[in-house]
């Protein structure tokens, strides 16, 4: 018996997938695949795209249309996929460095033009399929094989990036908070216009040996115990905001949708 | 819609024969000299139900164009030197993943931002050895805006054909130039369409069945639902580290052009039959060879142009059975001399291959030409 | 997870396990542990209550609820 997700949404002979042994990325990639089911999406009219990193190779192993492209670019091909057949369903996967560093161009733009992709970002706070860089995400006195003094850039927030770009839901959650994460991805397919969820990832391999984050259950504990959803945060005292993460949905509203507005052109040239 | 003869300049013919034959998706960013192509694409393609978007960037502009072949839209990307530099990782991504799609380069004056607004004809080794890795190139060069129209139209069906990226390589005497040109009626055009499978059982994405020249190509979203990677794959289009795998796919890429240079090898002679001595010269440069040869034929020289109209594949054979009827050829390009090299390498010391080209961003005049071919005499 | 877990049961493909011992550590009954490979195995299957999240924070697909064989 094999699992029914596996079965009914993914490419099974391509398993067990290439990421080391507690790589958050599978959970994310599964609940992909349950917020797609739970729509009742038609596989045929869902397209996957991805750049280039660790996460991008997460839709070789997903039974959908599948494009894996080059380092950065993703969200420039899903744009092209998406306003060429707006009835397709077109889902970014990218990771930090794919989606924020070489990417960033793309992503402030495709959250700009609201279009109707969802972006899921797969963050793990380094460079993981070259060994261990420091990202755009890393964080700040953290140490990279680049970084190995420790990091003195300032990290980007993806979520709040997108959202100063203009996208119409941003999301942010863990792989620990699983459920909500299902419900995050699901929202942001359905929701029309630009949606990213940032999934934070953990990366055992390099980034947590790299800074003696422990084990992969260290790991993921550190998830539970340091991410509080932004409303909950709101109540609580200064003293017990410290050292603590935000998630949670921070944008969901309705704005003309990019594809839907050029098809409005189309429509009024043929009067 | 009857034949239309119109003054365009050929940047806007390369939009109409881009239309006829049947480009419904332009992607690209705003690049001098070659601004005109996308201007026009974004006010004819709506009305046809087509789309344009003007991407944040040279690289989204062709990612996105790839983007929309793959749903089964043809897709053209237009840019000039800058802009084409910064193409090459994703022309190498189309040949790899065998992506049909149109790239023009209306080239211009220099390397880096050079002189945006003159003449240059620098890209042509850029067009064949721009992006890394050995991969299929075809690479068009018009000398006119009828020709332009018409090597659009022939860039499209290349690219369905051999699902290739095509370059078409104007240059900015041929793209701002205006002339007469007598657009034919649709009826004419040759219009070819990519292959695509029937049934969804067993299909492999990447196998090219009996008598096809390339796979057959499914659209997205129609039921096929594979795998499109930029990693080296197998007949299934999954990612595969075998390097035998990876040999029997760059074969066969390479095989693509080389099995077919009949089909693809593009090229003019005037006065060839004759000659003693042969100009070579291409695109807008190719103009002024054309008079430098009238003028010389007129005082009893026998000279005769060789004007390539498919850079790439190269017209290797045709050249080298030339060289061995003529006792020099000139080679002129507004470079320094990089098309010179490849009729160097090709014509193999059957005579004496001279250069005569400037890269300041003029023009050559005919003058000038035959003053320095005059040296030979 | 699934209605009705009567007749469902937890599944282990020990083949896709990597060991990581996420779904151990995190099953909020602790009837998971690791066998003599270092992957996970059932302990206290009467136990379990089914809840599925060894299922949801597996990265690997390799522990599942599935019908009873």
């Amino acid at each position: 018996m094999n699992h029914p997700l596996v079965e009914n949404y993914f490419r099974i002979d391509k398993f067990p997938h290439i990421w080391c042994p507690g790589c958050g990325h599978g959970i994310i990639m599964a609940s992909i695949a349950r917020a797609i089911e739970k729509l009742g999406l038609d596989k045929d009219k869902v397209c996957v795209v991805s750049g280039i990193g660790c996460s991008s190779r997460a839709p070789g192993y997903m039974d959908f249309n599948t494009l894996h492209t080059t380092h950065g670019r993703a969200l420039a091909f899903a744009t092209g996929v998406k306003l060429a057949n707006p009835e397709l369903e077109v889902i970014v996967i990218s990771g930090d460095g794919d989606l924020s560093a070489i990417g960033g161009n793309h992503l402030i733009h495709a959250a700009r033009r609201n279009i109707g992709l969802t972006t899921i970002c797969f963050n793990n706070n380094i460079y993981g399929m070259t060994g261990g860089q420091y990202s755009p995400t890393t964080p700040t006195h953290d140490k990279g094989t680049t970084a190995p003094y420790g990091n003195i850039d300032k990290p980007f927030d993806i979520t709040q990036l997108a959202i100063g770009a203009g996208a119409t839901y941003a999301a942010k959650t863990t792989v620990y908070h699983v459920n909500q994460m299902d419900k995050f991805i699901e929202s942001a397919i359905k929701h029309k216009g630009f949606s990213l969820v940032e999934a934070i990832s953990i990366c055992p391999t390099y980034y947590g040996r790299k800074n003696k984050k422990g084990s992969v259950v260290d790991m993921m504990t550190f998830l539970k115990d340091s991410f509080v959803d932004h409303k909950v945060a709101e109540k609580l005292p200064a003293e017990k905001k410290e050292g603590k993460f935000l998630m949670g949905e921070f944008i969901n509203k309705i704005e003309p949708e990019y594809t839907e507005l050029y098809d409005g052109i189309i429509e009024s040239l043929k009067k | 819609m009857a034949r239309q003869v119109k003054f365009l300049q050929g940047n806007e013919a390369c939009v109409e024969g881009a239309l006829m034959a049947g480009m419904r998706f332009y992607s690209g960013y705003p690049i001098t000299p070659s601004t005109e192509i996308a201007e026009l694409s974004a006010v004819r393609l709506p009305k046809l139900g087509g789309k344009f978007i003007q991407m944040e960037d040279e690289i989204a502009g062709i990612a996105a164009a790839i983007g929309a072949s793959l749903t089964g839209l043809k897709s053209m990307t237009a840019t000039s030197g800058p802009g084409f530099s910064l193409k090459q990782e994703n022309i190498g991504y189309a040949a790899l993943t065998e992506i049909p799609l149109v790239i023009v380069n209306v080239q211009r004056g220099g390397p880096s931002t050079g002189l945006p607004t003159a003449p240059g004809q620098g890209d042509v080794m850029q067009a064949m050895w721009g992006t890394h890795g050995d991969h299929p190139v075809i690479c068009l060069t018009p000398d006119s805006v009828k020709e332009t129209f018409d090597l659009t139209v022939r860039a499209f069906n290349l690219a369905e054909k051999y699902r290739t990226p095509v370059i078409l390589l104007t240059d900015e005497i041929t793209g701002h130039m205006r002339e007469k040109i007598e657009i034919p009626d649709q009826s004419e055009i040759e219009v070819y369409n990519r292959k695509k499978p029937e049934k969804n059982e067993d299909y492999k994405a990447y196998k090219v069945y009996d008598g096809d020249i390339v796979p057959k190509m499914a659209n997205f979203g129609e039921g096929f639902r594979y795998h499109v990677t930029g990693l080296m794959h197998d007949e299934t289009g999954f990612p595969s580290n075998s390097t035998k795998n990876a040999g029997i796919l760059m074969d066969r890429l390479m095989a693509k052009i080389t099995d077919h240079l009949d089909d693809l090898v593009d090229y003019e002679e005037i006065e060839i039959e004759d000659a003693e001595y042969v100009i070579v010269a291409y695109g807008g440069n190719a103009r002024t060879a054309k008079s430098a040869v009238k003028k010389l034929r007129a005082e009893g020289i026998k000279v005769g142009l060789f004007r390539p109209i498919t850079l790439w594949p190269f017209a290797e054979a045709r050249m080298n059975e030339i060289s061995k009827n003529v006792k020099d050829i000139l080679v002129t390009e507004l470079n320094y001399g990089q098309l010179k090299l490849e009729v160097e390498r090709v014509v193999r010391g059957n005579c004496p291959v001279r250069f005569f080209g400037k890269a300041n961003g003029e023009i050559l005049i005919p003058e000038e030409l035959i003053l320095n071919f005059k040296e030979v005499l | 997870m699934a209605d009705n877990r009567e007749n469902l049961t937890i599944h282990i493909k020990e083949d896709w396990c990597k060991g990581c011992g996420i779904c151990i550590a995190f099953c909020p009954k602790q009837v998971l542990g690791f066998n003599e490979n270092g992957k996970v195995t059932m302990l206290d299957r009467e136990n379990c209550i089914k809840c599925g999240m060894c299922q949801l924070r597996c990265p690997d697909f390799a522990i599942f609820l599935g019908g009873k064989e």
